[in-house]
């Protein structure tokens, strides 16, 4: 999905809030949540792919001012619901208050019909695919031309896994653009690399 | 799932007593029988700690022993998951040119020699060498993802929406911002976390330090000399 999640390349941001010493955790509740996340995906209630997809799905203005231990939360307590593990309305009592949720999911998709393996040196093109649902192509390399440096282990399709359909593992490619080709006339000089899913990509002839 | 976290997963319905289900059914209604219809109402929204302690005490009443697994991460973040596994990593490299080769070549296996571990679903480990004229940086545009277990979990600010939205685009720039201001000769390699191969940067070792320990090394490797954000 074109979500908010989505930043690469976005304008508008002010600098990084940047210190030395930054920390990972900055208040008592924000492990305790990291750690029952974590068990939750250890007891096999959902995986990473359906967690990542379920803070996706936050309504965008929470998702932007919500903190990133938040939106932890958020996902987490979607997916216990839509699995089935408690109610919201079991929630709400608990916490004594309102517990806003992700909104649903769209529908997945399986692998593209054709995919090629590609060898380092490849010129690739990203698909100019738009789907509703969890997608790890970020919007900044859509449509746009690299070249393949390496090839990763297949993984789970990240577009079937957050959303129980069933897909062949594949590869990754590490595919190398030009940030003054991604964004012309308006970027720092650099090299972008990205992990793309193969179903992703497509030979440039 | 074929991906999941450490350790591997098991089953969803594991987590499911005997009489879970009816359990969860039995509760509901009566709460149906005991509570007024509030559904009209809204109520303010819970504070972030009451929601975690409701979500808690959920887990908790189905058997799930979130208390236990919250120490052991606890433990995991503070003790194992740490950027000291990192600089353990780029010490070696710096002194040890066959295990440097190994290390660009198959950064998984060559960390475990070193009695490092990655989570399943982290099935490859790039190592990104800086030279004296690149410099390699890591972020994750859509999310946070990071080789935790060699990086350490990530800091805040790696997480945070300016530093998601804009290292890709203005890389030069942000690394100025954040202290390193990189002469123009030094090429940029950014590198955009969105699949579950993960990366880390291998520094420079810095002039003045041949032929000391590893251990005198490791001590200089910084969490964001790792990410890529400093040079030592």
């Amino acid at each position: 999905m074109d979500g908010i999640h989505d930043l690469g390349g976005k304008q508008g941001f002010g600098r990084v809030r940047y210190s030395l010493k930054a920390q990972t955790f900055h208040e008592p509740w924000e492990k305790r949540v990291n750690a029952l996340f974590l068990l939750a995906v250890k007891l096999g209630i959902f995986n990473m792919d359906e967690y990542r997809h379920a803070i996706e799905r936050m309504e965008p203005r929470h998702y932007l001012s919500a903190s990133y231990y938040e939106r932890t939360l958020t996902s987490l307590a979607t997916l216990c619901v839509e699995k089935g593990i408690v109610t919201q309305e079991e929630l709400e009592r608990r916490a004594q208050g309102s517990f806003p949720l992700s909104a649903p999911s769209a529908p997945g998709r399986s692998n593209a019909a054709e995919r090629e393996r590609f060898q380092p040196g490849d010129r690739v093109r990203v698909r100019v695919d738009h789907v509703p649902g969890h997608v790890r192509m970020p919007g900044y390399i859509r449509g746009k031309t690299g070249v393949v440096v390496s090839e990763s282990p297949a993984y789970p399709f990240p577009d079937a896994h957050a959303h129980g359909v069933k897909a062949a593992d594949e590869p990754t490619y590490d595919v190398r653009f030009r940030a003054e080709e991604l964004w012309p006339n308006s970027a720092d000089p650099a090299l972008v690399h990205v992990g793309v899913f193969q179903s992703y990509l497509e030979r440039v002839r | 799932m074929s991906g999941g976290a450490v350790p591997p997963p098991l089953r969803a319905n594991r987590c499911a007593a005997p009489g879970f289900r009816s359990s969860i059914l039995a509760r509901s209604i009566v709460e149906v029988t005991r509570m007024p219809d509030q559904s009209h109402e809204r109520q303010p929204t819970a504070s972030v700690q009451q929601r975690v302690a409701a979500i808690e005490a959920a887990f908790d009443e189905r058997g799930m022993k979130p208390g236990e697994f919250i120490e052991e991460f606890k433990q995991l973040a503070e003790e194992k998951w740490i950027p000291e596994n990192g600089a353990r990593v780029v010490a070696k490299a710096w002194t040890d040119p066959a295990f440097r080769q190994r290390l660009l070549a198959n950064g998984r296996d060559a960390v475990g020699e070193l009695g490092l571990s990655m989570p399943a679903h982290h099935r490859h480990l790039v190592v990104l060498e800086n030279t004296p004229t690149l410099q390699n940086v890591i972020c994750c545009t859509l999310c946070s993802c990071t080789a935790i277990s060699i990086i350490g979990l990530p800091p805040d600010w790696y997480k945070d929406l300016e530093y998601r939205a804009r290292v890709v685009r203005q890389s030069r720039t942000v690394l100025k911002e954040m202290g390193l201001d990189l002469p123009p000769e030094i090429e940029i390699r950014v590198w955009d976390t969105t699949a579950d191969t993960r990366y880390m940067v291998l520094p420079v070792q810095p002039q003045g330090t041949l032929g000391w320990s590893e251990a005198e090394l490791t001590k200089l490797v910084t969490r964001d000399s790792l990410i890529g954000v400093a040079r030592l």
